[in-house]
């Protein structure tokens, strides 16, 4: 594993941690944004019909493979796979532990036709949530982010504003009816997914909030 | 903006799409055995039909799997979506003119 | 005296709340609640503006968005906005508005002049006039531009904001009148997710303007009730001050709400927001407008239509004139009689003057009972006054409606109420490809067969009676909810409502007078773009047929307003010009969206300035920025362009940057090239398919150069790809076509080869690329990492896993630039770290950074093409003379195409180098080429060009300019010259071989 300290997020230069600190009062605010850096992401290609995938993936990984469109498996805080399609998923662990799971991954799928690659620093994640967080996404986002139709543990690859996007429902929180959203952008276009951001919370107020990993 | 049933992940907005042409051209087997005139035609020769036209879309922003339409060029209605490979479904003929 | 004709009482605005506001200057005040247009009422303004052709004084004539005269130029600076009907605008405090189309002002008009020649102006004018000769329109244009133009465009930057929401929902509902309501009300009910838009402050549609009933009080309750019942269902969505401007494919439909224009400071929210909303099902309750009689001089100050004043007198409390008539042919203008001559003292109903003989529906008894005056069987021939009305002239009209009878009749008004009947506003039906069917009798299009889930309810759909509006709206909604799958609604009880019994009207077209149409008085069709029914006569006579030809002759309908009041007349009077026995066979013009106008900044939205087009940056952006580097764009990336040093300009620095290359070491950030991870058994033969070289040998660790061709043939990418094992490859691409080859493989691989076991995967941004290139780059490399890199252990075209300054890291030996190279990959977020290893561990080498520009003279040095600059699209791989890298023994992707007549002739462009006779002279890119030297070839004669300059640079290496050039024949010439004609005369060049720098390839180890 290389050194943390050698390592960069694409929001870095935007000192978040400093930023959150400073916001720590702006606890009203409709949008809380921060970056989940350095997530470990593996991208899998698999054959979903072989009957000796999804058993192989859940081997390797312990969480079952998820087949049905827009929806994932395992916990939003551990290791969990989204379905990006029919034959493709993005599995997500924690900072760190993505080579180990990979070479596990391309073990259990020797015999298969499959690919596993590794690809967590092409992205960065940003935690979206407050109660205007569906508000905020839906003003660059032509899903329908609606709770009749979108839930927690579902996904979609869409677009945010002029950026491609894979969104995740991490949570709903039951008493406010709030959501929470992992957004994944390329890291090229990370700086201008948080732009748009905070520009699309200006109405809502912007609480940028530390990390939880 | 059409509403387009991508057939891996539901109903979305056409701007996260990428049409591709006309369906069911295939590459020709054998491109030698062709005339210039053949070839010429299975590269550049399309169909530009009002009306019911079989084309290809790629769910670009999306899954970025190819899959086939059923498209009505004056309506725009959507016959019907069906996989790479598959045949038009049954009562939809082929968008080339006679 | 301010406000002369606000009514003591009544009205639904604040007299609480005073408004001042300024209108050409003069300051006003107005009322919360008050359009600009009744504010303009109330204070006694007459003449809002000029008419756009023949400048003649015009006043306000409805009161929504079929407006055609009051347009307005509101605010200045940044937040002008032209061309605003006044009917549509809300007062607030401080706003300022100025007519448009009028100097130095609406009342008094040195263009007015105009309408004395109005002879000189008939339709199609333009046209005929200005059509010849046509260079000439450049002219014409600045003159009739100035003289017709309307409003004035902003120059200064917006300050407000502007956005857009997406909004999904099963049912939208268009309109909160008495139908939209009741839709609303029943889906919402029905546990459907309702969105309901209406371009008003308030909700009620109509009923905001009419003193109608419902369950024995007053509508308005009813409305409340409703709306409040629809608010307060779950995710109903009740959008006001918002107007659906367009319907578009699948059930797609642009709304624009006005968030800001009560407060022009709207801080964080945005002043206007489009809504983009898909809906399942969608119920238009867009309501009628009304359409006015057309008739000699029905254009003056003064007259408006009945609906309208009615709008003014009860929503408003205004008055618009002290002496009123109403000219009608139809039951429903007597309601403005009525309420009228209800409104007070203030106001007197001159008399009503129907078209029709005998009226006898239920308004018309209680207008008789009322003491009002009717004149019946006659019509009004003539308006007097040309700044504002002070009367009509009436006549008996025959009874085929196309003469006038009996002696001339004066009646003295100050506005002409004018009613033709209502017109539903199909406009957002037909948007979405709806048909329209004519109904003869009551002469209106009606909405027929739609390609959307949509349905029309109330006056959109013909239903004038407000129980008929409340009930199929109702209906609708209901409808509407099923269809989205909401089957189960509660039970309805229809609320109460009294009918009048109104008797059908008679459609007269055009009002005759005693002469000929036009000869006395003009009948305006178009007030906005002042047509006339001489106007579409003419276009008639001239052979115009089709309503869609004679609309653009004759401008028609064109204007801001979209003929909303004029369409439909102007379409009969074509029709009976025509001889056409049913007047609904013309059709009428396609509506197109927007309904009204949307701002540019509307749809815009935040695409605006850092967010108009994302940056997409290198994990070692920000590095580049401190060193102060200038940046290129390529695609969406910025790239480093050259770093220039204290005081230098760019040809200094790339000078610097290209020797310390040749003679040190630079290094390049390389992170934008695209990758591509390409996975399973069948990968090679893959690679076989989609490149012209063969890639079964390589062996496990090598590189190989790819050239990728479209099926046409033509070179569409290039890149270095690498075998990592033998079921795994990853390819590069060129910066700006990585997501398109992305695409492109995985077409072939899901359309064409689906056999063919295959994956692929970006991992364009999993890496980051600092390439150290020069002759000392092996020992900076050295310094940072264990592993051998002499020559045979690591060899040129070959790639090593290593650890880089304690990175893990992927190198290759490949080389863009002739020397010894190597490309450090390493996880993206430790790009920083590494470009800052190799900067420290450099400096004793003399390490330089260098960017886009240094690395394309280098490469251009060694005649390595740039795919897009030395190709185009029509370019094969014999053009560029790399008949090597093209395989004989396979087939692939646009193999077939070689053999093509035109790939074989002889004279095709091929790919040389160029060196001008003066070695200062650096050509420009795209320079034309010639065969013989022309100063100046003689008019009209053809030179023929041989070729183009496809790269041109100054090389500090070679102490001179050189070019990289396709030409004709171009192998053959080599040694000979060539002419390019050029700003400053013709340049000659020597053609050579497209290799500049060490064609023995000497420098690649070091």
């Amino acid at each position: 594993m290389v050194d943390p300290y050698l390592r960069q997020s694409p929001l870095a230069h935007l000192h978040l941690d400093a930023r959150a600190a400073n916001d720590a009062d702006l606890v009203g605010a409709g949008l809380r944004l921060s970056e989940r850096a350095h997530l470990g992401m593996i991208n899998v290609r698999g054959v979903a019909a072989d009957p000796a995938f999804a058993p192989a993936f859940k081997k390797a990984t312990g969480v079952e493979l998820p087949t049905a469109a827009n929806t994932t498996a395992g916990k939003a805080d551990g290791v969990h796979a989204i379905w990006l399609g029919p034959d493709e998923w993005l599995v997500i662990t924690p900072p760190g532990r993505e080579h180990a799971l990979a070479d596990k991954l391309r073990a259990a799928t020797k015999a298969l036709h499959a690919a596993v690659t590794v690809t967590g620093e092409a992205r960065t994640v940003i935690r979206v949530a407050g109660a205007n967080a569906r508000d905020a996404i839906a003003k660059g986002c032509p899903l329908d982010l609606h709770p009749r139709v979108f839930g927690p543990g579902q996904c979609g690859q869409t677009i945010l504003g002029r950026a491609d996007m894979l969104i995740h429902q991490t949570a709903l929180d039951r008493k406010s009816g709030a959501p929470s959203y992992d957004v994944f952008v390329l890291r090229s276009f990370a700086e201008y997914a948080w732009t748009w951001l905070e520009d699309a919370g200006r109405e809502y107020g912007v609480q940028v909030v530390a990390a939880k990993g | 903006m059409l509403l387009i049933p991508c057939p891996f992940c539901g109903e979305r907005e056409e701007s996260e799409f990428h049409q591709g042409g006309e369906a069911h051209i295939e590459r020709p087997k054998n491109p030698d055995k062709l005339s210039d005139a053949e070839w010429a035609d299975y590269l550049f020769l399309r169909d530009n039909k009002k009306g019911l036209y079989l084309e290809r879309w790629v769910h670009r922003h999306g899954c970025r799997r190819w899959f086939n339409v059923a498209r009505d060029t004056a309506t725009n209605e959507i016959k019907t979506v069906y996989k790479m490979g598959a045949k038009p479904p049954r009562g939809l003929t082929k968008g080339r003119a006679k | 005296m301010s406000q002369v004709n606000r009514l003591p009482d009544g009205g639904r605005i604040d007299r609480d709340q005073s408004l001042a506001f300024t209108f050409n200057g003069r300051r006003l005040t107005g009322y919360a609640g008050d359009t600009v247009a009744s504010a303009l009422l109330a204070n006694g303004v007459r003449i809002v503006g000029r008419s756009f052709k023949y400048h003649r004084p015009r006043g306000i004539v409805g009161a929504g968005p079929e407006e055609p005269n009051a347009l307005l130029q509101l605010e200045t600076g940044g937040r002008a906005l032209p061309n605003q009907q006044a009917t549509r605008v809300e007062l607030y405090d401080g706003l300022s508005a100025d007519s448009v189309n009028c100097w130095p002002g609406p009342d008094f008009d040195l263009m007015s002049g105009i309408g004395l020649f109005h002879r000189l102006t008939p339709a199609g004018f333009y046209y005929k006039t200005f059509m010849w000769p046509a260079s000439f329109w450049k002219y014409y244009e600045h003159v009739i531009r100035r003289a017709a133009g309307l409003g004035r465009a902003p120059t200064a930057p917006d300050p407000d904001h502007y956005d857009k929401m997406n909004a999904h929902c099963d049912v939208l509902v268009v309109g909160g009148g008495p139908a939209g309501l009741a839709a609303a009300a029943a889906a919402a009910a029905s546990g459907a997710r309702v969105i309901l838009a209406d371009d008003q402050p308030e909700l009620g549609g109509r009923l905001l303007s009419e003193r109608a009933e419902i369950d024995g009080g007053p509508a308005m309750d009813w409305a409340a009730a409703a709306e409040a019942a629809i608010a307060g269902t779950e995710d109903a969505i009740v959008l006001k001050r918002t107007t659906a401007f367009g319907y578009y494919d699948h059930n797609f439909v642009g709304l624009i709400e006005q968030r800001g224009a009560i407060l022009p400071d709207g801080g964080d929210r945005s002043r206007q927001r489009i809504w983009r909303v898909r809906a399942k099902q969608v119920v238009l309750a867009t309501g009628a407008i009304e359409r006015p009689l057309i008739f000699a001089d029905n254009d003056r100050p003064g007259v408006m239509l009945a609906g309208a004043v009615r709008s003014y007198v009860n929503r408003y409390g205004v008055a618009p004139g002290k002496r009123v008539a109403v000219f009608t042919n139809n039951d429903d203008a007597y309601r403005t009689a009525l309420d009228l001559a209800d409104a007070g003292v203030a106001v007197a109903v001159a008399a009503v003057v129907d078209v029709r003989h005998d009226p006898s529906g239920d308004l018309v008894t209680q207008a008789m009972a009322r003491g009002i005056e009717i004149v019946d069987g006659a019509a009004v021939t003539g308006v007097q006054g040309s700044r504002g009305v002070r009367g009509i002239e009436v006549m008996g009209l025959n009874e085929a409606g196309d003469g006038v009878t009996g002696a001339a009749r004066d009646i003295e008004c100050d506005v002409i109420c004018s009613s033709g009947g209502w017109n539903p506003a199909i406009h957002l039906h037909s948007h979405a490809g709806g048909k329209a069917t004519f109904d003869a009798e009551r002469g209106i299009f009606l909405p027929g067969e739609t390609l959307q889930a949509a349905t029309s309810a109330g006056a959109a759909a013909g239903t004038f009676d407000l129980a008929g509006c409340v009930d199929g709206g109702a209906e609708a909604g209901k409808a509407a909810a099923a269809q989205a799958g909401y089957k189960k609604s509660p039970r309805r009880k229809n609320p109460k409502i009294a009918t009048e019994d109104e008797a059908p009207l008679r459609l007269i077209w055009t009002v005759p007078t005693t002469a000929p149409t036009g000869r006395r008085g003009k009948h305006f069709l178009d007030q906005a773009h002042d047509v006339t029914a001489a106007d579409v006569q003419l276009a008639a006579r001239e052979g115009y047929r089709s309503i869609e030809h004679a609309k653009r002759y004759t401008t028609l309908g064109m204007a801001p307003d979209q003929g909303k009041t004029g369409n439909i007349p102007g379409m009969a009077v074509l029709g009976q010009a025509l001889g056409v026995d049913n007047v609904g066979d013309v059709g009428t013009t396609t509506f197109r969206p927007p309904f009204t106008p949307v701002t540019l900044g509307a749809l815009a939205g935040r695409d605006v300035g850092p967010l108009m087009d994302p940056v997409r940056m290198t994990p070692i952006h920000h590095w580049h920025e401190l060193a102060g580097c200038t940046w290129e764009d390529v695609g969406q990336w910025k790239r480093p362009w050259y770093y220039p040093k204290d005081g230098e300009d760019m040809h200094t620095a790339v000078s610097r940057e290209c020797k310390a290359v040749r003679d040190a070491v630079g290094i390049l950030d390389a992170s934008t090239l695209g990758k591509i991870d390409i996975q399973g058994p069948d990968a090679a033969e893959f690679l076989n398919r989609v490149y012209t070289n063969a890639w079964t040998k390589l062996g496990n660790g090598r590189c190989r150069y790819g050239l990728m061709l479209g099926e046409d043939g033509m070179i569409m990418d290039d890149g270095v790809t690498t075998r990592l094992a033998d079921d795994h490859f990853v390819m590069t691409t060129t910066t700006g076509n990585a997501a398109s080859v992305l695409e492109w493989l995985e077409e072939w691989l899901q359309t064409e080869w689906p056999e063919l076991k295959v994956f692929c995967t970006s991992v364009t941004e999993q890496w980051a690329n600092a390439t150290i290139c020069g002759p000392r780059a092996r020992d900076l490399l050295a310094e940072c990492t264990d592993i051998a890199l002499d020559a045979e252990s690591f060899p040129f075209m070959s790639m090593q896993d290593a650890t880089v300054a304690g990175i893990p890291a992927r190198i290759f030996r490949i080389s863009f630039t002739g020397e010894l190279s190597y490309e450090i990959n390493v996880p993206a977020s430790c790009g920083l770290s590494l470009w800052t290893a190799l900067i420290n561990a450099g400096d004793k080498y003399g390490i330089t950074p260098y960017g886009t520009e240094t690395m394309h003279v280098l490469r251009a040095e060694k005649g390595y093409i740039i795919v897009g600059q030395e190709t185009d699209g029509t370019t094969t791989p014999q053009d560029l003379g790399m008949d090597w890298i093209v395989s004989a023994k396979k087939d692939f992707i646009g193999r077939r195409s070689f053999a093509r007549e035109d790939n074989q002739r002889d004279d095709r462009k091929q790919l040389v180098g160029l060196l001008t006779d003066d070695p200062s002279t650096v050509l420009p890119e795209g320079a034309q080429i010639t065969e013989t030297r022309l100063e100046r070839p003689p008019p009209g004669s053809t030179v023929p060009m041989i070729g183009h300059v496809t790269s041109s640079y100054h090389s500090p290496n070679l102490g001179r300019s050189f070019a990289l050039a396709l030409v004709k024949r171009g192998r053959e010439r080599i040694g000979e010259n060539v002419y390019l004609p050029l700003d400053g005369g013709v340049a000659r060049a020597e053609v050579t071989g497209p290799v500049f720098v060490d064609p023995e390839g000497s420098r690649i180890d070091g």
